[in-house]
């Protein structure tokens, strides 16, 4: 029922905010009773939720068929808050699990949402993997630049240069390029968007949903605490203002030189990247058995 | 397609027992990644799964292997890995997931001498302690020590019923020679064996959360039907939701140890070979105790009073029955093919003093060995030019 502002005097201002908040479009996908996350202000993860849970509404798969799952991290605590069945792993094993989850079960839906430490860090291995087999699965990495759950320490996705909690002289690493790993992995959706371009990123989101294959959506995102305030970054806001600047859209884009560079102020390439159709581990699978069971008979 | 084995005898290795078990357990998918010496399970799995219609699938390495099977699990499927030292070492942080996430699967762990790499061909009981205490924080695990072809195959069927009934991983800690020795087992008609099938819950029911910690057993949930479950690594409430605080922590262990210690009597597994009126008891488990069996018979056809106590759970510990024996012997003895391990619970529940046998991993002894050494006993053997005691 939609909030009726009709008898304001006679109601309690506490009572309308109530009816208010019940009636939010997103409440219905939200685990109400959670709030408030646990992000810090600023951050752009709340926005990643909430686009995520758009494209379920657009998708048109039934919420009841999506199964979210994580590993460790900030972002990973993302499917705690939706009310949809969500599985919190061990810190980088996210896919793998949802690759195990996915072969037994092929009618669900699954997402794996979790941050740049969790996915390319300690989970390289599994979603090099999972892409190679092309598991039929949607995965949203919230790239951050930093292990923002433990304070702001480097990464694998830091950019060069960066002054972070254990890089305290700048980080002497060069970063991975996500959507050029990706694509030579063998993603067969892969798009990079950030938390500024909502309406984009939405759109993405859907199609990597609806996508049957290994989809792969890199969202650049703000850490204004941890990675932001030693990178001219001070909030959430300059963050956002510097992907409002430098931001451009190319789909066709050399993909090997899309890394990015805060510090020399290089132009960050967003788009989708690839979109192509592949055979999915599971109709591979299905040939296996039809094998199996015909030599049999 | 062929769904289980011919009823009757068959000739045939510990990890095709296992693998043919497995199936007729129930089990549906395998994860895994090769390590010898229990390649062969993961080999057959993947002849054998597809054509039941299970999912059987390689994966990058022993982390992603539990994880995906803890994955399957929670999907609804009976899931399964096999792997050794290094592989059961990687899995540990993936078995404390499957514990605070009470997701049932099968591990078998072929032991071969460690530590590291160590001799991945010969044969070892040197994780008999990583079996229960491998994974961080606060556990009760089930680990089934075969001593046969015969016992790889029953003892599957049961690992796999007992990770149903108490809904967490259990182990099959074989040693390499059990994995890959061929003898004679009996295959009965499927319908003979007990098979627990999973309890699930189909649909949201409001009066259910995802957790009960009042009770042993809730039935699982399954993703994909509508009931908006929450499943966390994290400590968590009955609903699943995470929790900081040490009281909801508390109600948890509190049910995660219960469930298996409050059932303890119906876990435990042992036998108990000429002890009636045994003066000398030999502990030994696994391969080792076909030896010491052997060193029974002969020792009593010399007119020794001697016995054995063999675990076929190693976890939980034959706590009680430890106790009662060491009423009445003069003398234990754990024989282990290692440096000392199960020793020390026996030593913890003995009312009178535990004298340790080690034999070195990667070589069987024989049972002339292994009695002089008992014989030897209580002066503790000297390992020739390696560790002495």
């Amino acid at each position: 029922m939609p909030p009726s502002f009709t008898g304001f005097t006679e109601k309690k201002m506490e009572d309308v905010a109530l009816e208010i908040e019940y009636d939010h479009p997103k409440s219905r996908y939200l685990r109400t009773e959670r709030l408030p996350h646990i992000w810090c202000p600023g951050c752009g993860i709340g926005i990643v939720l909430n686009s995520y849970l758009e494209a379920v509404g657009k998708s048109g798969i039934p919420a009841e068929d999506i199964v979210l799952v994580s590993g460790i991290g900030c972002t990973a605590r993302l499917p705690g808050y939706s009310n949809i069945d969500s599985y919190h792993t061990i810190h980088g094993r996210g896919i793998a699990f949802a690759t195990g989850m996915k072969v037994a079960n092929p009618a669900l839906r699954v997402s794996v949402i979790s941050g740049d430490g969790d996915l390319f860090n300690i989970g390289g291995n599994h979603i090099m993997h999972a892409a190679r087999r092309n598991v039929d699965m949607l995965v949203i990495c919230v790239n951050n630049f930093n292990y923002g759950m433990t304070g702001g320490q480097h990464g694998a996705t830091t950019p060069i240069g960066s002054r972070t909690a254990s890089s305290p002289y700048g980080s002497t690493e060069d970063s991975f390029n996500l959507p050029y790993i990706m694509a030579a992995l063998g993603a067969s959706y892969v798009a990079r968007w950030t938390v500024l371009h909502v309406r984009q990123l939405v759109q993405s989101i859907t199609r990597g949903m609806k996508h049957r294959g290994f989809s792969f959506i890199e969202i650049l995102s703000t850490c204004p605490p941890n990675f932001g305030k030693d990178n001219n970054f001070p909030s959430g806001f300059s963050e956002m203002e510097h992907y409002r600047q430098f931001c451009t859209v190319d789909n066709t884009a050399n993909l090997r030189e899309i890394s990015i560079d805060f510090l020399a102020k290089k132009p960050i390439v967003l788009g989708e990247f690839v979109n192509e159709r592949r055979k999915t581990y599971h109709e591979r699978e299905e040939q296996v058995m039809k094998m199996a069971q015909g030599d049999q008979q | 397609m062929k769904k289980f084995i011919n009823k009757g005898q068959h000739f045939m290795n510990g990890n095709y027992a296992c693998v043919e078990a497995a199936i007729l357990a129930g089990c549906r998918f395998y994860g895994g990644y090769p390590i010898t010496p229990s390649s062969e399970i993961l080999e057959g799995m993947s002849a054998r799964l597809p054509e039941v219609g299970g999912h059987f699938i390689e994966m990058e390495d022993e982390i992603g292997s539990i994880a995906a099977v803890l994955g399957a699990s929670n999907a609804g499927l009976k899931a399964m890995t096999a792997t050794s030292g290094p592989g059961f070492s990687l899995m540990q942080e993936g078995i404390g997931l499957a514990m605070i996430t009470e997701t049932p699967c099968v591990i078998v762990d072929e032991m071969r001498a460690g530590p590291s790499t160590g001799i991945p061909t010969r044969v070892s009981q040197g994780d008999v302690m990583q079996g229960r205490w491998g994974t961080h924080g606060d556990v009760e695990t089930i680990a089934y020590a075969p001593n046969s072809v015969q016992e790889m195959f029953d003892l599957t069927i049961e690992a796999f019923n007992q990770s149903e009934n108490y809904r967490q991983p259990v182990f099959i800690m074989a040693d390499q020679v059990v994995g890959h020795m061929s003898e004679k087992i009996v295959i009965n008609d499927p319908d003979e064996y007990h098979v627990t099938e999973r309890i699930t819950r189909n649909s949201h029911d409001d009066s259910m959360t995802v957790f009960d910690y009042s009770r042993d057993f809730t039935p699982m949930f399954l993703p994909g039907k509508g009931f908006h479950g929450m499943v966390d690594s994290l400590s968590h409430d009955e609903r699943g939701y995470p929790s900081n605080s040490p009281e909801v922590g508390d109600m948890m262990m509190g049910h995660l140890l219960g469930k298996i210690r409050n059932n303890r009597d119906k876990i435990v597994r042992y036998e108990e070979f000429m002890l009636e009126d045994a003066d000398i008891v030999i502990v030994a488990y696994g391969i080792l105790s076909r030896v010491a069996e052997r060193v029974v018979t002969d020792g009593r056809k010399n007119g020794l009073k001697i016995g054995m106590f063999r675990p076929v759970t190693l976890w939980p510990f034959p706590d009680h029955e430890i106790e009662r024996l060491s009423e009445n012997a003069e003398r234990i003895v754990v024989a282990e093919i290692n440096y000392g391990q199960y020793s020390h619970p026996v030593r913890e529940y003995s009312r009178i003093p535990v004298e340790e046998i080690h034999f070195i991993p990667a070589a069987l002894p024989s049972p002339e060995a292994m009695l002089r050494s008992v014989l030897k006993s209580p002066e503790p053997r000297a390992i020739k030019g390696g560790v002495s005691k």
